[in-house]
């Protein structure tokens, strides 16, 4: 029979968000003109934690490698940083870069090893590779030892487009100085999301899902599925470490403990995903908001906020395993960045599911 | 021209040998069945001419390539395609994203190239209804035509089928067969496991019979449903 066939993956909502997610950007780049210095520092936070738990979700959701060790990246990213900036005098900005040149060169080793093992074994020793990177680092004099260190003032003084910055807005060093970080943590979130996006988009992100489903019969298929592992692993691996860099840049103040730490950069990264949709480019965006208002509300309850933070993990797991989004796509059959093929005309269209 | 090729290969699971000393060829458009009692070892053939297990010894050739150490995905690029007997779908994907993934990486081509083989592929199998639906939703009758289908999505040149008409109906299995004898008239060189003996003798040109993980018949299948060796280990009939 002579039908034409064409495979869609639109859906009404994903134009609309597309409209949504343009707004929303020039309104979030725009946002130092009317926001407070502490609403800047907040959306930092937000967007930082925000690109983490997507690159996690990479990892996790799609290419099934639990990582517990993204703290490894984070870490090496900001001490790359602070090393290029202390002792080679390089321009902060783009030592963020070199940080997430670092991660990657770090993550090819640690996926050698990693890689071997499966399932919890791959959690624990990702683990204890972030370990040896926090103890390694502790080791370096050169950038404060185990005590850690500051940025250099002449280097933060220095600054590209603070001036600029200072003069546009008309505020004092330090405040041009979040505004900088906010629109470079702006536009890593907004290419790291575009970037998932696409590559889910792609014949590789069916690869990769035919991997998490079900690895031999992907093999069967022609997927290499060791490349696609490699491919996830050191993707996220890189954008974690540029993370890291800018974070630290920021906050202009390193340790080891700080930029190694498993509760900061992995564990609330995980709760992040688990509450908002593993697996889902809209969970992490969800679970972020979720996290940051659990932690204004709690913020002064001490270890109680971990306690609640776990209860409400735990919950989820439990009760809505696909999440918060999840719970919502499947009561509205809401996708706002939809990757599902549809095959569509001939005579599917009469009969379609 | 011989498609492939077993010398003596050998698979054993600590000291269970499963695959024991397996010599035959299937020339280039040959329809081979095998039958064997549970256990044989049929499934571990499979997965070693698959490449999802590799032999302890003995040496596999491939369309003129010895591809005894190469890794499953390699040889779904060269033309083995397969389907398991338990059926193994991408459970979160739908039924046309499950072939589309077999044709872009198993033919190295684009998505928009074999949109159109994919669609023609879920018309021919039947699944054409549920292209849409999320592979995880099927029924185990549409989870093993999906097994067919996907591993027709990767154009084999030879199709490795394990107990694909297992409770089937008979209206079912008939049009089962008339898809397998259409792949098989366009020259695709085919190995079926089966436990339906008539489906499987309808298809076939030949017949190995395993037991113990080793080759103890093969040969016009006629011939082999008559033998003694057949009678006695595989129907269970004392002769």
């Amino acid at each position: 029979m002579a039908t034409a066939y064409s495979v869609t993956l639109r859906t009404p909502a994903s134009t609309a968000t597309l409209i949504a997610a343009a707004v929303l950007i020039v309104a979030l780049f725009a946002a130092p003109a009317y926001a407070s210095r502490g609403m800047i520092q907040d959306l930092f936070f937000i967007l930082t934690m925000l690109t983490l738990a997507q690159y996690w979700n990479l990892l996790a959701g799609y290419g099934g490698l639990v990582s517990v060790g993204q703290q490894a990246f984070v870490g090496i990213g900001a001490y790359a940083l602070y090393g290029a900036v202390i002792l080679g005098g390089a321009d902060p900005i783009l030592s963020i870069l070199l940080g997430g040149v670092a991660a990657l060169l770090l993550a090819i080793p640690t996926a050698f090893f990693a890689f071997r093992l499966q399932g919890a074994y791959f959690a624990i020793g990702t683990w204890v590779i972030a370990e040896i990177a926090r103890l390694s680092v502790a080791q370096w004099r050169g950038v404060g030892g185990g005590t850690g260190t500051s940025l250099p003032r002449d280097a933060l003084r220095e600054l590209a487009f603070v001036d600029g910055i200072r003069a546009l807005f008309d505020v004092r060093a330090s405040a041009a100085r979040d505004i900088l970080s906010y629109w470079l943590a702006l536009t890593l979130a907004v290419i790291t999301i575009a970037g998932v996006y696409w590559l889910l988009r792609t014949k590789r992100g069916l690869a990769l899902a035919a991997v998490r489903d079900n690895t031999e019969a992907a093999k069967s298929v022609g997927v290499d599925a060791s490349r696609m592992k490699w491919v996830v692993f050191l993707t996220s691996a890189f954008g974690t470490g540029l993370a890291g860099g800018l974070i630290y840049l920021q906050k202009a103040r390193i340790s080891p403990d700080a930029a190694f730490s498993v509760t900061d950069w992995t564990a609330y990264v995980i709760f992040i995903v688990v509450i908002g949709g593993i697996g889902t480019i809209e969970g992490p965006i969800l679970g972020v908001l979720v996290f940051f208002v659990l932690q204004s509300l709690l913020a002064d309850y001490g270890s109680w906020y971990l306690m609640v933070l776990g209860l409400i993990g735990i919950s989820v797991m439990l009760f809505a395993p696909r999440g918060l989004w999840g719970l919502i796509s499947e009561r509205t059959g809401l996708q706002l960045f939809p990757i599902r093929r549809r095959l569509v005309g001939g005579s599917n269209t009469k009969r379609e599911v | 021209m011989t498609m492939l090729s077993l010398q003596n290969v050998s698979k054993s699971f600590g000291s269970l040998k499963v695959t024991d000393g397996v010599s035959f060829d299937v020339p280039e458009g040959q329809a081979l069945g095998i039958i064997g009692p549970n256990g044989a070892g049929k499934s571990t053939l499979f997965n070693l001419i698959t490449g999802n297990l590799m032999s302890d010894a003995g040496s596999i050739r491939f369309d003129g390539q010895d591809v005894t150490r190469v890794p499953p995905m390699r040889r779904c690029l060269d033309g083995v395609g397969r389907s398991f007997q338990i059926p193994q779908p991408f459970e979160k994907l739908t039924v046309f994203e499950n072939l589309l993934v077999a044709a872009t990486h198993g033919r190295r081509a684009s998505e928009a190239e074999v949109t159109g083989d994919c669609a023609d592929v879920l018309e021919r199998t039947g699944l054409m209804p549920k292209a849409n639906a999320p592979a995880g939703s099927l029924s185990l009758l549409e989870r093993k035509r999906l097994e067919l289908a996907r591993a027709m999505a990767t154009e084999p040149k030879l199709l490795l089928l394990d107990e694909i008409a297992g409770g089937l109906t008979d209206a079912e299995c008939k049009s089962l067969i008339q898809t397998i004898k259409d792949i098989h008239a366009e020259g695709v060189t085919i190995i079926w496991i089966e436990h339906v003996l008539h489906a499987l003798t309808s298809v076939v040109e030949r017949l190995l019979v395993l037991d113990f993980g080793r080759v103890i018949g093969i040969g016009d299948p006629g011939e082999i449903m008559e033998s003694r060796e057949v009678k006695e280990i595989y129907l269970g009939i004392d002769v």
